[in-house]
């Protein structure tokens, strides 16, 4: 068994305190302590959430726009996907013949899983996290054409902005930042108006909306 | 294989056709009734939990594992198939309820001139006209035959919508172009979301005619004539690729299913996978025996019955023939066999894609939430001077925008696709951005079909089926011509920018275009181009019946549920009605 890894997060550098609880949920609870957390990792070592993180936080910057990738604990949502059934393509037909180099409108027709990829794309960026923003910049833009990179920025959208149970969205930030309320039950008397200004209902998560605890599917097997 | 008891009727799939035929069967005679699902149960209330956009709609949780089975492409019989190792262009269900349980729940009828597009197309433009390779045909069966049976599937579900034709006289409101109707919809229109307003008011200062968008998400509180109440839609914007929570949203589980548990003579077998159709036939004819499943602990088995229902999905339906060798399978070369033949998928795409200044609250809605044109559908405009026949419709649909699968949509004059500068215009935009969406006919051609893959497997071992599929000039003049006309509506809306559709070029396999994939097992008036008759009832095996949009010749605009359920509905009439007194040759 490998040695169990862990993200050290500080609370500078998330905008406030991430608190992993006992039922395996990321939320924030204080802007305003100074010390660090230790979240388990599920596939990555530490290193490579280190980079993770890192890259994904130039993709979705936190910048005067408001909270990025970093704060919504991004880097937490793609080890956990990547350790659950899509990591693995659970549900990728992934029976031979390969054939590589195909006309994109086959979509991805490789052997590896998000697994390898990850792992592959990760030798690439060794030290990453230890560079200046333009230079990382830099280094994004030279494998931008790559699967990796599009695994990558599109786990990147996900991590965002998908429910908090799955890791990511911490605090629901992603939503809050497009106005998106999660899933709310009824929109009916508001659907019909409202025209032309914005309607921003508090946002609440599934696990707030259902009032008990639903397990996603990165934690079912 | 162990071998069950005899039954008087095994369906293969418990979709909606599946259930749709069971409940009739059940209800209105005596007969035994097997339902074969290969994937698992479902209930109503299964789907509390379920609005998570992730797991749902981007992991497809609902659908048919692909790790198992899928399909693969080739554009034409020159190249070698790929498979499509994961769902993007269309989604097939899986489970009690199939695709039923996570479709949108648009519901219009198809233009009454498609059921005969042969001949109304020689008649009115000449042969010269359709394209070269064209195997358009005649379904069989004509609109007015099928009007009553829309009626009772309008009924069924409920359907929210304005009549625009009620007995040939025009409704303003409505869509004046559909079908004459017997009858108002069941229930009044949904709500119109803001984006779709928009819409509507630009579509209307141009002069063309705005409706409602017929909506199997109800309007308001319903009780079917089977007695089967639903609630009101409440626009929390999760149908599509999600079970209905509160069950406004018609579904098998939740119209269907509480009939058939009712009924005594009904079963349901979850985890049975159908492989084969047994069947002892010659050339002449022949007789299905039963059919062949693995059940959820491996074993096999063999269910007889004297009647046999295929209601496994479009794909499926032309798998199993395939697979159990009833009928001859199509040759492109010699154009023999009509097994597999006319294989369409729905010309689909977002036309135009607008960016407003306001932002729309385009969370909210449901999937069938919006309005539609059909100015420029069927022949409802003159085609002699233009570079293609037949149209489409064009709609506005707000059916909950949900942020995994729409952040990021830019306008063009926006070249970043990650950092800063994407990232404040990404989140400006993403309550600010609407797609108008073209649904338009696919003409059949003698080159899109289906046979079995000669390399790839499904997790047993049989032959995956595969793909000739391309689309022809005719389809690409279409779109252009569609694009142009949803850009003039965008532009109308005060939209700020608009991206218009770059265009179809070859079929795209990553592109999710409905899953309105139709033919295969196609209907018509003759043995030698068809497989089933104008009752779904196979021509060469009098006791097997093929049910869904596989038996569609060619892809008309509409959607195709409304269409299939009606369908089923005729041939159930027909069977109660005659074929139970004589079980021979219905046509």
């Amino acid at each position: 068994m490998r040695r169990r890894e862990f993200l050290t997060l500080s609370a500078a550098s998330i905008g406030g305190v991430l608190v992993y609880s006992l039922d395996r949920e990321v939320f924030r609870l204080s802007a305003r302590v100074n010390k660090s957390i230790r979240i388990p990792l599920r596939f990555l070592s530490q290193a490579e959430a280190l980079i993770i993180a890192a890259a994904a936080s130039r993709i979705f910057p936190s910048d005067e726009a408001g909270p990025g990738a970093r704060e919504a604990g991004v880097a937490v949502y793609i080890d956990r996907q990547l350790a659950g059934p899509w990591g693995r393509d659970l549900h990728r037909y992934t029976q031979g013949p390969f054939e590589e180099n195909v006309p994109a409108e086959f979509g991805y027709q490789g052997q590896a899983t998000p697994q390898q990829i990850y792992r592959q794309g990760l030798k690439g960026l060794k030290g990453f996290d230890r560079l200046g923003p333009d230079e990382q910049d830099q280094k994004l833009k030279q494998i931008e054409a790559s699967l990796f990179f599009s695994l990558l920025r599109q786990n990147t959208i996900e991590g965002m902005f998908c429910d908090p149970i799955h890791g990511g969205n911490i605090d629901m930030l992603g939503w809050q930042l497009i106005g998106f309320p999660g899933p709310r039950m009824s929109n009916f008397d508001d659907v019909d108006k409202h025209f032309g200004e914005a309607f921003r209902p508090k946002p609440a998560s599934l696990r707030q909306m259902t009032g008990r605890k639903v397990r996603p599917s990165e934690d079912q097997e | 294989m162990k071998t069950l008891p005899s039954v008087d009727v095994v369906i293969v799939g418990g979709g909606w056709t599946g259930l749709l035929m069971a409940k009739e069967l059940g209800s209105r005679t005596a007969l035994s009734v097997v339902v074969l699902e290969r994937g698992g149960s479902r209930k109503s209330d299964d789907y509390g939990e379920d609005m998570d956009e992730l797991d749902y709609a981007i992991r497809f949780r609902m659908m048919q594992d692909a790790s198992r089975e899928t399909v693969t492409l080739r554009h034409t019989t020159s190249r070698r198939a790929l498979p499509l190792r994961q769902h993007a262009s269309f989604f097939p269900g899986s489970g009690v309820g199939g695709a039923g349980e996570h479709w949108n729940g648009e519901f219009p009828r198809i233009l009454p001139d498609c059921f005969a597009l042969l001949s109304n197309t020689i008649e009115k433009y000449g042969a010269e006209r359709l394209p070269e390779d064209h195997s358009i045909q005649d379904w069989g069966v004509r609109y007015d035959e099928l009007e009553p049976h829309y009626t009772r599937a309008e009924l069924l579900l409920g359907i929210s919508g304005k009549a625009g034709n009620i007995r040939g006289k025009q409704i303003e409101g409505g869509n004046i172009f559909e079908g004459w109707r017997s009858a108002e919809y069941p229930n009044p229109p949904v709500k119109i979301p803001y984006f779709s307003a928009l819409f509507r008011d630009a579509a209307k200062a141009l002069g063309y005619h705005p409706y409602p968008i017929p909506a199997a998400t109800i309007s308001q509180v319903y009780t079917n004539p089977d007695g089967i109440a639903r609630p009101g839609c409440t626009y929390c914007g999760f149908c599509e690729r999600f079970g209905c929570m509160i069950g406004a949203k018609a579904q098998p589980t939740n119209t269907l299913l509480p009939v058939i548990q009712k009924r005594k003579n009904v079963s349901i077998r979850t985890g049975a996978t159908v492989r084969r159709i047994v069947h002892d036939t010659t050339q002449s004819g022949g007789r299905a025996r039963g059919v062949s499943y693995v059940d959820s602990s491996g074993e096999e088995v063999f269910q007889p019955a004297e009647v046999v229902f295929l209601a496994s999905w479009t794909l499926n339906n032309t798998r199993l023939l395939l697979l159990s060798q009833i009928g001859e399978p199509y040759d492109p070369t010699s154009g023999k066999g009509a097994l597999g033949r006319n294989l369409t998928h729905q010309v689909y795409f977002p036309a135009a894609t607008a960016f407003f200044d306001k932002p729309l609250n385009r969370f909210m809605g449901s999937g069938a939430s919006g309005v539609r044109i059909a100015d420029f559908d069927g022949d409802l405009f003159d085609h002699s001077g233009l570079p293609f026949l037949r149209g489409g419709i064009l709609l506005a649909l707000s059916l909950g925008f949900r942020p995994i699968a729409n952040f990021g949509v830019v306008p063009q004059s926006v070249k970043p696709k990650w950092g800063s500068e994407w990232k404040k215009a990404a989140l400006h935009y993403y309550d600010r951005t609407g797609n108008i969406v073209f649904h338009g006919e696919h003409l059949a051609y003698k080159g899109n079909f289906m046979d079995l893959d000669p390399v790839y497997k499904d997790h047993f071992g049989d032959p995956l089926l595969r793909f000739t599929l391309d689309w022809r000039e005719n389809e690409r003049r279409m779109a252009e011509f569609a694009t142009t006309k949803a850009l003039e509506i965008a532009r109308q809306t005060g939209a700020k920018e608009v991206t218009p559709f770059p265009g179809l070029r070859s079929y795209d396999a990553t592109r999710s275009q409905s899953t309105h994939i139709q033919g295969g097992t196609i209907m018509g008036s003759s043995p030698d181009r068809s497989v089933v008759n104008p009752y779904l009832q196979h021509w060469q095996v009098s006791n097997l019946f093929v049910l869904g949009a596989s038996a569609f010749p060619q892809n008309a605009s509409a959607n195709p549920t409304p269409t299939i359920l009606a369908l089923t509905y005729r041939t159930a009439d027909a069977i109660v009605n005659r074929y139970l007194k004589n079980p021979s040759a219905l046509a």
